[in-house]
């Protein structure tokens, strides 16, 4: 089940994180955390629960600010861009949230419409419904389209969340733990969708996950966040070749019986 | 204490900042016409029941009390004057205000706080729409708007209610009614009562929005917005009438 390159090209970073702190309060999340992206890649970012795996990806969009160091963005310092430049870049970004963030006053047509009335102006009514049509399509929830969000199970849910986020056509995607939760068919139905964006929409992406499973058949790379660093990387082998007490219990949890 | 004290302080300075962020927005384009007018069905229409029952009752019950006071100087005659002073001045807008803080702003609350927890309204933000102008300056502007038409609709409910009790009691007729009625209020009565419920309306908005827009992570978070949304709007709702009394006592003058 291991991935079989992308199209990736080493010498572009999409994204470059430098040196990034944050805290919250008494609570030291990332302690200088430095990563790339690079264009066409499939970057996994392990790491426990409350390491700040959410934190450095709403850093990367934006929502949260760093205290320290510098990231940048297909060329853009997030941190030093106004309103309106932060929001023209965020329409490359898609951010598919761990709970999906589902607008659920809206039906799922109306989900996936609201980004793109608001930013596509000059769109017609069927050019809507057919970009509507087509990224529920790829999502393969076609048969959803008139429901609303609390009809839908938790992997439907992550589904329609990820189309939300393709609907834009972003060159960057950001996966928070798109697994979680689901059963086994499912977490491999959403694998193949990972994958089927990268290769289909040329998109770059960040992946965070504790499924391993979902690292191996996504990850053209993978890094894990230790202690508020970025302590390892490599491919999935290399990451899990050690005796890191901290590292090792990922694989034997999820590999040995 | 002065922890408390500190609190309260910060909380107010957030405030601020948030009222100023509405008027720094409200004039910017893109305008979110129709969610405004979506907002204001929802503010308005779905409030119509409870006001209507509440408005009519607070007619009767008011001329009921009101009779046996001037009975005593033989001058029930003065009743629809009394009454459509009172209605107009006071307790139509407060009314109002009150049973929409308990009604709308709490929705809105409970609303805009559970789209917090959810990180719904972080997802419209990272897909390229300012969420406080869509959220917020469309409920806010919604609140705003309605609550007057709301309070004039309170104030007709409220003196036919009266009405109907002079009628029967009195047998004043429909016409001479509504003359002494009209022949009662000044420009500067209905001055205020619009004064009031614009400000109790806008009060009502950025209070349950920014209880909403600020709530904590969690259930309870949704909870102690929509709880606090009441308790603020009412307070301030109460703390504004009095001021407003003052200012429009001072004109009167
Ligand atoms: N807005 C916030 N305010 C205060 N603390 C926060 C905030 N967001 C996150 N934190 C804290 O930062 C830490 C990391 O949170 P984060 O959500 O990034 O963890 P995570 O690695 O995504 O974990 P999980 O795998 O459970 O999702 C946690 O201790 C959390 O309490
Ligand atoms: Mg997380």
């Amino acid at each position: 089940m291991l991935k079989t390159g992308g199209h990736i090209d080493y010498n572009t970073e999409v994204i470059t994180v430098r040196h990034v702190s944050k805290s919250f309060g008494e609570n030291h999340v990332l302690r200088g955390v430095d990563l790339k992206l690079h264009n066409g890649e499939n970057l996994v970012v392990l790491g426990r629960s409350g390491t700040g795996k959410s934190v450095l990806i709403k850093l990367i969009s934006g929502l949260l600010k760093p205290d320290s160091g510098t990231i940048e963005v297909l060329g853009e310092h997030v941190d030093e861009l106004n309103e309106k430049e932060l929001q023209q870049l965020r329409l490359k970004i898609g951010f598919s949230f761990q709970n999906s963030a589902l607008y659920d006053s809206m039906t799922v047509r109306e989900n996936l419409e609201f980004p793109l009335v608001r930013n596509k102006r000059h769109l017609s009514r069927a050019e809507i419904n057919h970009e509507v049509e087509d990224v529920l399509d790829a999502v393969g929830l076609l048969n959803t389209i008139n429901q609303m969000p609390s009809e839908l199970s938790g992997g439907q849910r992550k589904r329609i969340g990820i189309a939300r986020t393709l609907i834009l056509r972003p060159e960057i995607m950001l996966y928070d733990e798109p697994t979680a939760g689901l059963d086994p068919i499912t977490c491999i139905e959403i694998n193949g969708l990972i994958n089927e964006v990268q290769e289909k929409y040329k998109t770059s992406s960040i992946i965070i996950t504790h499924d391993l499973a979902c690292a191996k058949s996504v990850g053209d790379r993978i890094v894990m966040l230790l202690d508020g660093r970025f302590e390892r990387q490599g491919s999935f082998d290399e990451i899990f070749d050690t005796d890191d007490e901290r590292v090792k219990p990922f694989h034997d949890y999820n590999f040995i019986t | 204490m002065i922890k408390n004290i500190q609190r309260i302080l910060i909380e107010l300075a957030n405030i601020h900042r948030f009222v100023m962020r509405f008027f720094r927005e409200v004039f910017m384009p893109p305008y979110e016409f129709k969610e405004i007018v979506r907002q204001c069905y929802v503010v308005g229409w779905k409030s119509l029941p409870l006001i209507s029952l509440t408005g009519f009752i607070t007619g009767v019950v008011f001329t009921n009390q009101s009779r046996p006071s001037l009975a005593e100087f033989g001058a029930t005659s003065w009743l629809p004057a009394l009454i459509s002073i009172a209605i107009i001045r006071a307790l139509a807008p407060l009314v109002t205000a009150l049973i929409a803080s308990g009604k709308v702003g709490s929705q809105i609350g409970a609303e805009l706080g559970s789209m917090k927890v959810t990180e719904q309204i972080d997802a419209m933000e990272v897909s390229g729409t300012n969420p406080f102008k869509f959220l917020v300056v469309s409920r806010v502007l919604a609140t705003t708007i309605s609550i007057p038409i709301l309070s004039f609709y309170t104030a007709a409910v409220g003196l036919f209610g009266a009405f109907l009790s002079v009628n029967q009691n009195e047998n004043t007729s429909f016409r001479v009614y509504f003359d002494q009625v009209f022949d009662a209020v000044t420009f500067l009565d209905v001055f205020s009562l619009v004064l009031k419920a614009v400000v109790f309306g806008f009060t009502i908005g950025i209070v349950g929005c920014y209880q909403g827009y600020h709530s904590s992570k969690g259930t309870e978070g949704v909870g102690k917005a929509a709880n606090w949304a009441v308790v603020m709007s009412m307070f301030l709702v109460f703390v504004e009438e009095i001021l407003i009394v003052q200012i429009i006592q001072a004109m009167r003058a």
